[in-house]
């Protein structure tokens, strides 16, 4: 079984040096499509690849990268981000990436920055992740020593500047386009789609915004191919995942497995499975919004195809297992609490409709609920659901929702005939 | 009235953007690196340096919650509070510290040595519970482990 995105990261071990990388292959690719390929041959090599984006949404890069304005009449300077605001909670695959392997991340980067023509690119990191920064200014820096970026890179008359910036908290930045606005010095709210970013974005000019899971990907197809990327995966989902599980597991962590493995195997085998005394009761997949999964689900390969079949989403492929010692009332509160507080203000619905569930769940789990309040719940997911709001932040909010009032309604109906938790 | 090296600092920033207000987020940074916390007299400060209007660098100061417009305590501990803790138990966590500290979130102990506060999800969910002191990562805390880490903060 391959593992192209971490066979070279050791836990415990310090991050991959420019020299190690080189070693291990890196910067071979860049190389080859510098001298071989036109930025349009890279594009077409990655959407055949069908790697699709990793943080989340599950679109085709290569197609993402195709809708960039290309030729000489192209607004300049156009701009190449790598999200790595990994702030989804539940979430920590990025950090993996990037404290270990740097190196194929900037590397993944430049040949994305070479395939839209890009000169500037920035790396949005989460103010928390303060060793990755760490990692990566150094890096930055040993590329730049090495003629990696600046410049002319390799006498191939394609340049390309590269900045690390720090945020400055709230989840809003991971949203592409509030994550513009937050890098042009700005509060961290969506903008109206369209303009997509990729034809006016950063500044106005045309920006792709790529997960960091995806970017590391990059240079691997350009080595080995889109035939080989999707022979790695057991689905039709090309390519590796990082999968994660926390909770109440034997062994919580993060690894690099086929796409489309079976939440079983991730939970039993490479988690180890429940820790004694405790039963499985819902995961959710991908982070904290998306639907809730139980038991029964637990064949279902992880891909976006399956996941979205069986009623919630890939996501981050990060899972969170919920145990049956943990009250999932309290649960979807601490989620409500959190998607509460991290609504930018923007739009109505979320504003004001988010605080509103939040306090209705604390009510039942204080054990005050009434049962009206259950279709009041019911009726917030329809309102705060797709289509009603400026971004996916409610959306989102309102899957792990209504799935718990789907999966686990015995629990909130105990809250509200015993007026009290039971757990 | 901002020292030279704060001014420096943000000059550097600034230059890397198309103009100079874009520059903000980074001035604020700045600025509180130095002095613990964002004061009127800093927004404006700032204001006057990047040309903008000091509402206007309110507007962004207050929306990102790790820029602080309120004094904190020499050392800032973000205990996170997000799902995975939450099942790991980190209200255990705030328990202990609120009895330690006497402080509940968004307090600052009366020798101004801790400010408490909730912070999102940390990405360290395999090792829940999890909490930051000036930026220093604490994981798989315990209650008993818990005054080892305190002690290094005086």
């Amino acid at each position: 079984m391959e593992r192209p995105l971490t066979k070279n990261i050791h836990a415990g071990r310090q991050p991959l040096s420019l020299k190690e990388y080189t070693t291990t292959g890196g910067y071979t690719a860049l190389q080859q499509v510098l001298k071989n390929n036109t930025p349009q041959e890279v594009q077409q090599l990655v959407q055949k690849s069908n790697l699709k984006g990793r943080g989340g949404a599950g679109f085709n890069t290569g197609m993402k990268w195709s809708f960039v304005p290309m030729g000489a009449d192209a607004p300049r300077p156009k701009y190449l981000i790598a999200n790595a605001d990994e702030m989804e909670p539940g979430t920590f695959k990025d950090r993996l990436l990037l404290e270990g392997n740097p190196h194929q991340l900037l590397e993944g980067m430049i040949i994305a920055a070479y395939a839209i023509q890009a000169n500037i690119s920035y790396i949005f990191l989460r103010w928390a992740y303060k060793k990755a920064a760490r990692v990566l200014e150094q890096s930055i820096h040993e590329a730049y020593e090495a003629g990696w970026l600046g410049q002319n890179i390799l006498g191939s008359g394609f340049s390309l500047n590269m900045h690390l910036h720090t945020g400055a908290g709230r989840y809003m930045c991971g949203e592409e386009t509030a994550l513009l606005n937050a890098l042009e010095g700005k509060r961290a709210t969506p903008r109206a789609k369209p303009p997509f970013p990729q034809v006016s974005g950063l500044f106005g000019k045309p920006t792709i915004v790529n997960n960091v899971e995806t970017l590391c990907c990059v240079p691997h197809i350009v080595n080995n191919g889109a035939e080989w990327f999707q022979s790695l995966s057991y689905s039709e989902d090309s390519g590796t995942k990082i999968y994660g599980v926390s909770g109440k597991v034997n062994n919580p962590g993060a690894w690099e497995l086929p796409m489309g493995v079976t939440m079983r195997e991730l939970i039993e085998e490479h988690a180890g499975g429940m820790k004694k005394g405790y039963r499985l009761k819902g995961v959710l997949p991908g982070g904290a919004s998306t639907d809730f999964l139980t038991e029964q689900h637990l064949d279902i390969k992880m891909d976006f195809k399956s996941v979205a079949a069986a009623g919630s989403r890939l996501g981050t492929a990060t899972m969170v297992v919920m145990d049956d010692a943990t009250c999932p009332v309290g649960f979807v509160h601490n989620l409500q609490h959190f998607f509460a507080q991290e609504s930018c203000g923007w739009c109505t619905p979320c504003r004001e409709g988010l605080p509103w569930v939040e306090k209705i769940l604390l009510t039942i789990e204080k054990g005050e609920g009434k049962q009206e309040d259950i279709e009041l719940l019911q009726m917030h997911t329809q309102l705060l659901g797709p289509g009603n709001t400026f971004c996916a932040l409610a959306p989102g909010a309102m899957e792990p929702l209504q799935s718990a009032i789907k999966y686990f309604r015995e629990d909130f109906d105990r809250h509200i005939r015993e007026q009290k938790c039971p757990y | 009235m901002l020292s030279n090296e704060e001014i420096q600092d943000i000059d550097h920033e600034a230059a890397k953007l198309p103009y100079k207000k874009a520059a903000v987020i980074e001035a604020l940074k700045i600025v509180q690196q130095h002095r613990g916390w964002i004061n009127d007299e800093s927004v404006s400060d700032i204001a006057e340096c990047l040309e903008m209007s000091a509402a206007e660098v309110d507007s962004v100061a207050t929306f990102y919650n790790l820029i602080f417009r309120s004094p904190v305590g020499r050392h800032v501990i973000l205990l996170c509070d997000s799902i995975s803790c939450y099942v790991m138990g980190y209200k255990n966590i705030y328990e202990a510290l609120q009895q330690k500290l006497k402080i509940k979130f968004g307090e600052t102990t009366a020798d101004q040595r801790f400010t408490l506060l909730p912070n999102a999800c940390l990405g360290c969910c395999d090792h829940a519970p999890a909490l930051i002191i000036n930026g220093e990562l604490y994981t798989d805390i315990s209650i008993e482990t818990l005054d080892d880490i305190l002690l290094k903060y005086t």
